[in-house]
């Protein structure tokens, strides 16, 4: 690949000839923040344990010794105060990226993300802005308890102000991380962490396959971005639509080939701004509308698309809008499988919706 | 009331109920005021250390008064910045002209020229001569009482009063409630009205300066009541980890909206020795000195300058005033307060420095006051024409939709086309003026 690609180069054969590189998760975000930093002096990365540790992910190695310590550093651990020094950063020029080590731990900071990062444009009048882009992993399937599973995405975007990316691949991870620091509105960067090093099928009583086996595991070196906004063809069918991001798009599409349903899955990448065309355009072609989410039913993000679908496509669907999500019970630890979307649920709305 | 666990013995019977302590102000309205317990130091006093010095070697000055200004009106000791008398005039002349400001901006608000407003009463000098200190370009995080820094720094006041207005005029478009100003030409930050929360942006902002070797420093500056913030002790613990060029100025103006300051602990320790626990250098100041607050922010801004880190500043001061509009100080505390107060009134104690100097005397400052009035009632006559709250003369309703994001996403041109259509079936053929 050559070293400064700015439109997305095409790569979805290239798991077939072997002579691609191919990064897992982790290591195409740190390239990301890597080709992110070579280009931009004004880019830095700061966070619990970023810096000479690298990221308790490992999302952030290496960057401290290529680039300095001025530029990749530890903070103290307040959420309130990364954030905080964040928006100050933003509005003296700075490109800032900080880490939050889990998004559970993201609500001491919401305060100054809500009011403030995702106000100053609109307040200053745009004398003053926040491109801040929030990194943070979220999501289960790690056995990480209440406190290290969260799936918040629907408070970010409830807010005004503030967009909200979800990669599904490490290609999408670099191209749509790379978008997202060149925004110059503040970004929330939820990073699946249970698709960290294998896109997870759901399936966890079965090996994990590693991403190099998965062709959008091919990263180009160099500089690409992905524009937000823009959702991802999964795959394309007839029988159903399937919204869904993030760890459950591979879960999604695992189910529908494991039941032999001809669906066509939509990858959201990005919940705001939101692909509503091609929403819309899958909608009506099949009539019929699935959304999967690992967080919390009430409320969830989940609302809003069937919400959208009902209110754009009403007199093309052929059977209600169903939801699978997580429950609306904390995320417990022992019964993680239990509480997670999986096949079973999957598979039950598939049935339910495909039966009207 | 929650049970003990099952079969645990009462402990510690023969001791007394715990009880809570729900801090009391010493005066409540009808009260008479004694303030003589506030220790109040001679002027010229307190030692002042070498701008570089170790925290260690300064804690005393935290729990001390660093005051210039004395009862006979001359500067004294150590801290006498020893400015000239042209610009002790110019400090004098923001001082009024912010006085002048604040009677006729609050005088709006009663006439319902707008909806809200707050004064500085008193407390001019804690943003007036600190902000002085600072190079123009030092960029400063204010909470809402700061507007003496704008008049300090030349920001146009027909600016201020449009924003009040929320009028056609205003830069921030009606967006934001009056006297949430924002210039970064005037290196002034957006005011928020979440409180605090500018303390650790100022921080990250002198951590971006310092990391781009640039030559400017930060300044924020917080009420005591809001001091009791998360944010703002994320903004201590930032400071001090990154030795980051900022000052922390925290106005104890005595009261936030009716809480007295002990709701921020003030019965326990001066907000000045906050610094301690947190290693930073920490001054206390008479905020009602102009001189000494001139004189503490430049010690600190020295020091941020010269990489010798951040510094917490507590002016000791008084709110003369209610908190905004929308409170009457006469329900929660005595009058008698505001004449009692020992440190006096920071205009009258300059004044009378520059007429105990030979530089000034009654006349000059009278014809100064009618001067300031008479500006602040033409420019006031002149935003006007740009209208006032809610009679119309205000941005076009697409405005609303912009800066949220740098563009419009679908979503919200979808929002903007409802609003518009709205304003159509409210106004047919446009609104009449």
């Amino acid at each position: 690949m050559s070293a400064d690609v700015t439109e997305a180069p095409q790569n979805k054969d290239a798991g077939e000839t072997g002579s691609e590189r191919r990064l897992n998760m982790i290591d195409a975000i740190n390239d990301a923040l890597d080709v992110a930093m070579t280009r931009d002096p004004d880019v830095i990365v700061m966070g619990e344990d970023v810096g000479y540790f690298g990221g308790v992910f490992r999302c952030t190695a290496g960057l401290q010794d290529k680039h300095g310590k001025n530029r990749v550093f530890d903070t103290p651990i307040s959420e309130c105060g990364i954030i905080g020094a964040a928006v100050g950063m933003g509005a003296y020029g700075l490109r800032p990226v900080p880490e939050i080590q889990f998004a559970d731990y993201i609500y001491p900071g919401l305060d100054q993300l809500i009011s403030e990062a995702a106000r100053l444009r609109y307040r200053s009048a745009g004398e003053f802005i926040s491109p801040l882009t929030i990194r943070s992993p979220f999501g289960g399937g790690i056995f990480g308890g209440q406190t290290h599973s969260q799936s918040p995405e629907a408070i970010f975007t409830h807010v005004s102000g503030i967009k909200t990316v979800i990669p599904a691949t490490p290609y999408d991870a670099k191209g749509l991380l790379l978008s997202c620091i060149e925004d110059n509105d503040p970004v929330i960067f939820f990073e699946p962490k249970r698709i960290y090093n294998g896109p997870f099928t759901g399936f966890y009583d079965k090996p994990v396959e590693p991403w190099k086996k998965h062709a959008d595991s091919v990263v180009p070196e160099g500089h690409y971005t992905i524009p937000l906004g823009k959702a991802r063809q999964v795959r394309e069918g007839e029988e159903l639509t399937v919204l869904a991001y993030g760890t459950m798009v591979h879960v999604a599409e695992a189910v529908c080939a494991a039941k032999g349903v001809d669906a066509d899955i939509l990858d959201l990448r990005s919940l705001v701004p939101l692909d509503i065309e091609a929403i819309e355009v899958s909608v009506k072609k099949t009539g019929r509308c699935l959304i999967v989410h690992e967080a919390t039913r009430t409320s969830g993000f989940g609302a809003e698309l069937s919400a959208l679908v009902t209110e754009r496509c009403f007199y093309h669907l052929e059977a209600p809008v169903e939801r699978v999500t997580g429950f609306d019970t904390p995320y417990p630890h022992s019964l993680e499988w239990a509480y997670f979307p999986g096949p079973v649920r999957i598979g039950e709305a598939l049935d339910k919706i495909l039966s009207e | 009331m929650a049970d003990r666990p099952d079969g645990a013995p009462q402990q510690g019977s023969n001791k007394p109920a715990l009880s809570l302590h729900v801090p009391e102000p010493k005066y409540r309205p009808g009260d008479a005021v004694d303030f003589s317990h506030i220790d109040v130091p001679p002027a010229g006093e307190q030692p002042r250390p070498d701008e570089n010095c170790d925290t260690h070697d300064m804690h005393d000055l935290a729990y001390g008064l660093v005051r210039v200004l004395g009862e006979d009106d001359k500067a004294h000791g150590p801290w006498d910045p020893k400015l000239d008398p042209e610009t002790l005039r110019t400090m004098l002349g923001h001082m009024a002209m912010t006085r002048a400001f604040d009677e006729r901006m609050f005088r709006g608000q009663r006439q319902g020229k707008t909806s809200f407003y707050m004064k500085c009463t008193g407390e001019e000098a804690t943003s007036i001569a600190s902000s002085m200190a600072l190079a123009a370009d030092d960029m400063v995080f204010p909470s809402y009482r700061q507007q003496g820094i704008l008049i300090a720094r030349g920001y146009p006041m027909i600016e201020m009063i449009n924003q009040i207005y929320s009028n056609k005029g205003d830069k921030l478009k009606g967006r934001q409630l009056p006297i949430m100003y924002s210039s970064r030409e005037h290196s002034f930050f957006t005011i928020s009205g979440n409180l605090a929360t500018q303390t650790p942006q100022a921080v990250g902002w002198a951590m971006a300066s310092a990391i781009k070797g640039d030559s400017r420093i930060a300044a924020t500056w917080v009420g005591e009541g809001s001091t009791a913030e998360g944010d703002f002790h994320a903004a201590c613990t930032f400071a001090t980890v990154y030795n980051a060029p900022v000052i922390l100025n925290v106005v104890n103006n005595q009261w936030a909206i009716s809480s007295f300051s002990g709701f921020a602990g003030a019965e326990r320790t001066t907000f000045a020795a906050r610094a301690l626990g947190y290693g930073l250098a920490g001054l206390r100041v008479d905020g009602n000195d102009a001189l000494a607050c001139y004189a503490a922010q430049l010690w600190a801004a020295n020091r941020a300058r010269s990489n010798g880190g951040p510094t917490l500043i507590e002016y000791f001061t008084y709110r003369a005033e209610g908190h905004s509009t929308s409170d009457d100080p006469s329900g929660y505390r005595s009058a008698q307060e505001r004449t009692e107060w020992p440190l006096g009134d920071p205009v009258m104690r300059l004044k009378n420095h520059l007429i105990a100097l030979g530089e000034w005397d009654e006349d000059r400052q009278e014809k100064m006051d009618l001067e300031a009035a008479e500006h602040v009632r033409k420019v006031t006559k002149e935003a006007e024409q740009n209208g006032i709250l809610g009679h119309g003369l205000h941005h076009p309703f697409q405005t609303m939709f912009e800066d949220v994001f740098e563009e419009l996403p679908w979503h919200l041109k979808e929002q903007s086309e409802q609003a518009i259509r709205e304003r159509e079936i409210k106004f047919p053929g446009g609104l009449k003026l």
